[in-house]
């Protein structure tokens, strides 16, 4: 019987690649982009056993509840329902593989061939850290991002909305 | 067996592995934004895999909630463009997108 942690590491890494796999290969848009719930929730199960339970947290509000519904309202807005056989098509898959083998060859070279100093560290959360970081050493860059999260929002309702002319902007 | 830096490094390679097949092969836009998604995640998954095995300290879990922002405003503007493209051209595979050739 493996110890407890190799267990969950092997489920969530088969969650996540497995699911990470229909997104690449499926023939469907729909089942395309609902499983990317299953990676976004493998990931989420991987940075736990890395002790960074905030981080969990925030990728499946975020992710699971924001990005993954807005891309399934663009799915539903933009397919056909009649093609929806053929939502997905795919093209080039010869070219695809040679470049990926090519860089996951570099990446692992890379990985095999560095000494990490690496540690085995018990998992201990920290989440009170990063809440002293963001409100301290990156204060600057944290209300930076909310800028941008402003300017994105705004910038999306102007993009998304019908050209609208009023009666006194013609002509 | 102890799981280490490795493994996580090989999840994550095969993770951006797949959203970069997915960015190559696929017409469908919103097909091609999943992609972007997975290679995002697999790069924040190594950020926090470096913290947590070689790093120490906090900066990789700061770094991965400035990729999430990122990647929620990402999301939401690349959605507009989609919908407008939808509605001008009822289509939304990128080869069909040629008004700025020639």
């Amino acid at each position: 019987m493996p110890p407890l942690s190799v267990v969950a590491f092997t489920l969530l890494a088969a969650l996540t690649l497995g699911s990470a796999g229909v997104v690449a290969f499926s023939k469907n848009i729909i089942h395309s982009a609902l499983a990317l719930l299953g990676t976004f929730l493998g990931i989420a199960g991987l940075y736990i056993t890395l002790s960074a339970d905030f981080l969990a947290a925030t990728q499946v509000l975020v992710y699971v509840g924001g990005t993954l519904t807005l891309i399934l309202f663009a799915v539903m807005l933009t397919s056909r329902i009649e093609d929806m056989k053929v939502s997905n098509p795919q093209t080039g898959v010869g070219a695809a593989f040679g470049l990926i083998a090519v860089a996951l060859l570099v990446l692992g070279k890379v990985a095999t061939e560095t000494t990490w100093p690496s540690e085995v560290k018990p998992a201990v959360p920290d989440t009170a850290k990063l809440g002293h970081a963001f409100l301290g050493e990156y204060l600057l860059p944290f209300e930076i991002g909310s800028v941008v999260l402003l300017a994105a929002m705004i910038g999306s309702v102007v993009l998304a909305r019908r050209s609208l002319k009023r009666a006194w902007e013609k002509g | 067996m102890e799981i280490g830096l490795v493994h996580y490094l090989t999840v994550s390679a095969v993770l951006f592995g797949l959203g970069l097949f997915t960015v190559m092969t696929r017409k469908n836009a919103v097909g091609i934004l999943l992609g972007v998604e997975l290679i995002l995640n697999a790069a924040a998954l190594n950020f926090v895999a470096f913290e947590h095995f070689v790093a120490g300290g906090i900066s990789g879990q700061v770094f991965t909630v400035f990729i999430i922002v990122l990647a929620a405003s990402e999301a939401a503007i690349a959605l507009a463009i989609v919908l407008q493209v939808y509605r001008n051209y009822r289509s939304i595979m990128a080869d069909r997108l040629t008004a700025l050739k020639n």
